[in-house]
């Protein structure tokens, strides 16, 4: 087990940068998912790590030793990939016990790992089949048993559930966190899956353009986003943003939606917003935030009404969608509370979990 | 719904069964002509062959008889005097020999060059495959003209050694591009688990991609072994003594003097030459079609 730190990474293709100066401190055992849009540097920064591609300029920490130049083999490193690469011609056990067998390892203590790995992911009666004779999921574990039985200092998961079912893909993801509880391995885990990267992560980074755009904890990524990207990335369904201007209103600052809706800015954040008084910004709120009014200690000034465009009922919440100045908005309300579509609806927008964004610079303020 | 309209819900049902059945049946039985008139045609000339190496030298003489009947009755003699009377048992060691050594070496030059044109990208190695490729495409026919000289300076005329240096330059290009199909149809994430996993490259060539790409080279070692056995015209040029010579060349050379043709023999030694690739057609033959359309689709 180790750390793992990125400083200034870079990696051009010809003339293309695909990862931009990137730096990223990995503390031991931690569990980090890259996450972001196809394109954005996330595998290519993993497959550097890996040492499957080369850095072009900066440096890469393992363990706190620069491994730049280190192939793969001798970095202790072990990767699962989407497509889960075994060897076809070996068994699972043969599967399992390749990388030990070319360490060299005694093949009592071989058989003993690989017993160990597959009692852990439950993979102990498949270890004398082929890998055609396995179905994904058990698969996507043998995958990981072989990586598990090198013990190695890092796992590098690169997309790994992504050729699974919608059913496998959930289970899988609490196997993967269940073996991570277990052997508590530093992990980086690439994923363009949002609910994976939360669901997985003790910290995500997400990337855009070959840039970080932030590193934080789930909480914090899906509550305290730092950019436009990440509010709008982080969430499904995404943040609702809408151009409006930050006016004072006597005492307090009003968000102009538009001509007919505004609404009032919390007082704790009026010293923050005081410099962009006046501006034209944008506003962001989550559905989740926009509810039918419920609270029975609500600020009837965050109540207006919509008249509905589309209504998808969900079972436990019913998605509305609804248009402000043109811009669509998707609220989400109680299935006994929504109107249909052509209808017109109070909404209540909960004004706590507002962001104001700087389109100039894509800050969240 | 009425009862007569799923009357003829049914009857409809049926007539589109029905005519699936009869086009299904016409197709086959078209595809059986065809295949019986194939088959007929490719299987005359060795049935004539196997007729005429069981007849006596004297009815094969007698042109009263019907060729495509053995009148007198199966003699073995063609056979006999051929392995007892002639060279044909050296040509046939010959062969063996020239063969295996130009199956061994082709094998090792391609795939390891195939190895390294298909997954070590490296600069130039596309249009050295493409290269390669081409090499293939001029006919023996030309360069024995050129190969002639080389084989002489190097001392190697009229000695079969030279045809093992000679053959691979006909089976080594085509099995390389047959094997550089193959292993660029093998996911590149096999071979950087293998690297991961603390593989060389010649350990991921033996461990992993020789043995996932067998069919592959099942196919490559029986092209190499069908050029090898039937090669004609670089025997013909740089071969002379009997002790020599291969089968192709060797059977006809001795069995035809000026204008008398050893009819039964040449026959009878043309059957036990094509034993051989026969019998490793035979029991390769699926790997063989698996090989060439992974290398024809795949690369």
């Amino acid at each position: 087990m180790a750390e793992v730190a990125l400083r200034n990474v870079v990696k051009r293709y010809d003339n293309v940068e695909a990862v931009r100066s990137i730096n990223l401190d990995i503390p031991d055992n931690e569990f980090v998912v890259l996450v972001g849009p196809s394109g954005c540097g996330k595998s290519t920064t993993l497959r550097m790590i890996a040492g499957l591609e080369e850095v072009t300029a900066g440096d890469i920490y393992i363990g706190g030793d620069i491994v730049n130049d280190l192939p793969p083999k001798d970095r202790d490193i072990a990767m699962v990939f989407q497509n889960y690469a075994l060897y076809p011609h070996m068994s699972v056990f043969e599967n399992m016990s390749f990388g030990l067998k070319l360490r060299k390892f005694p093949k009592d203590e071989i058989k003993k790992r690989v017993d160990h790995a597959a009692r852990i992911l439950d993979i102990t009666e498949l270890l004398d089949r082929k890998p055609k004779a396995l179905s994904g999921g058990q698969r996507q574990r043998v995958a990981m048993g072989r990586a598990i039985v090198r013990n190695p200092k890092v796992f590098l998961f690169d997309e790994p559930l992504s050729n699974l079912d919608a059913k496998l893909r959930v289970q899988m993801r609490t196997e993967i966190k269940r073996v991570h509880q277990l052997v508590k391995t530093t992990t980086v885990y690439v994923t363009h899956d949002q609910v994976e990267a939360m669901t997985l992560a003790d910290r995500v980074v997400v990337m855009n353009g070959g840039l970080i755009e932030q590193i934080a904890t789930p909480q914090d990524l899906y509550h305290h986003p730092r950019t436009h990207f990440v509010a709008g990335f982080i969430g499904s369904p995404a943040m609702n943003f809408i151009r409006c201007r930050l006016e004072q209103n006597g005492a307090g600052q009003r968000v102009r939606i538009s001509d007919t809706i505004s609404l009032p800015v919390p007082a704790s954040r009026a010293a923050r917003f005081a410099s962009v008084n006046g501006k034209e910004l944008l506003f962001g709120l989550r559905p989740e935030h926009i509810t039918e009014p419920r609270r029975s200690d609500r600020d009837a000034s965050c109540e207006f009404a919509a008249t509905l465009d589309v209504v998808e009922p969900m079972g436990m919440e019913t998605m509305v969608y609804f248009t402000v100045d043109g811009q669509e908005v998707c609220g989400r309300v109680d299935p006994g509370s929504a109107r249909g579509p052509g209808e017109s609806m109070r909404l209540y927008a909960d004004m706590d979990r507002m962001h104001l964004i700087d389109p100039q610079t894509g800050l969240v303020l | 719904m009425s009862t007569a309209a799923l009357t003829a819900r049914a009857a409809q049902g049926f007539s589109l069964r029905a005519s699936l059945s009869r086009n299904r049946r016409w197709a086959l039985i078209t595809s059986y002509v065809f295949l019986v008139l194939f088959a007929i045609f490719f299987l005359i000339p060795p049935y004539y062959m196997v007729v005429t190496a069981l007849k006596s030298d004297a009815e094969v003489a007698r042109m009263a008889t019907n060729p495509w009947f053995i009148a007198d009755g199966v003699t073995l003699d063609q056979f006999r005097i051929l392995l007892t009377q002639t060279d044909f048992l050296i040509f046939f060691r010959n062969t063996i020999i020239v063969t295996v050594c130009t199956v061994a070496i082709t094998m090792v030059v391609s795939v390891f060059a195939a190895f390294s044109l298909g997954r070590m990208k490296f600069w130039g190695s596309s249009i050295l495959a493409t290269g390669i490729f081409l090499t293939y495409l001029v006919p023996d026919t030309l360069l024995f003209i050129p190969l002639f000289q080389i084989v002489k300076a190097i001392g190697l005329l009229n000695s079969y050694w030279g045809m093992v240096l000679v053959y691979p330059t006909l089976t080594v290009p085509f099995c390389t591009w047959i094997m550089i199909g193959y292993f660029q149809s093998i996911p590149k994430e096999l071979d950087e688990a293998a690297l991961i996993d603390g593989a060389g490259h010649l350990q991921m060539l033996t461990k992993i991609f020789i043995p996932v790409a067998l069919p592959g080279i099942i196919a490559a070692m029986i092209f190499a072994f069908t050029v090898s056995w039937a090669a004609f015209v670089y025997p013909m040029t740089f071969l002379y003594s009997a002790d020599q010579q291969v089968l192709t060349v060797g059977t006809v050379t001795s069995l035809i003097r000026g204008d008398v043709y050893k009819w039964g023999m040449l026959m009878a030694g043309a059957l036990v030459a094509a034993a051989p690739p026969l019998v490793i057609y035979a029991f390769l033959m699926d790997y063989y079609i698996a090989g060439l359309t992974a290398g024809a689709t795949k690369g």
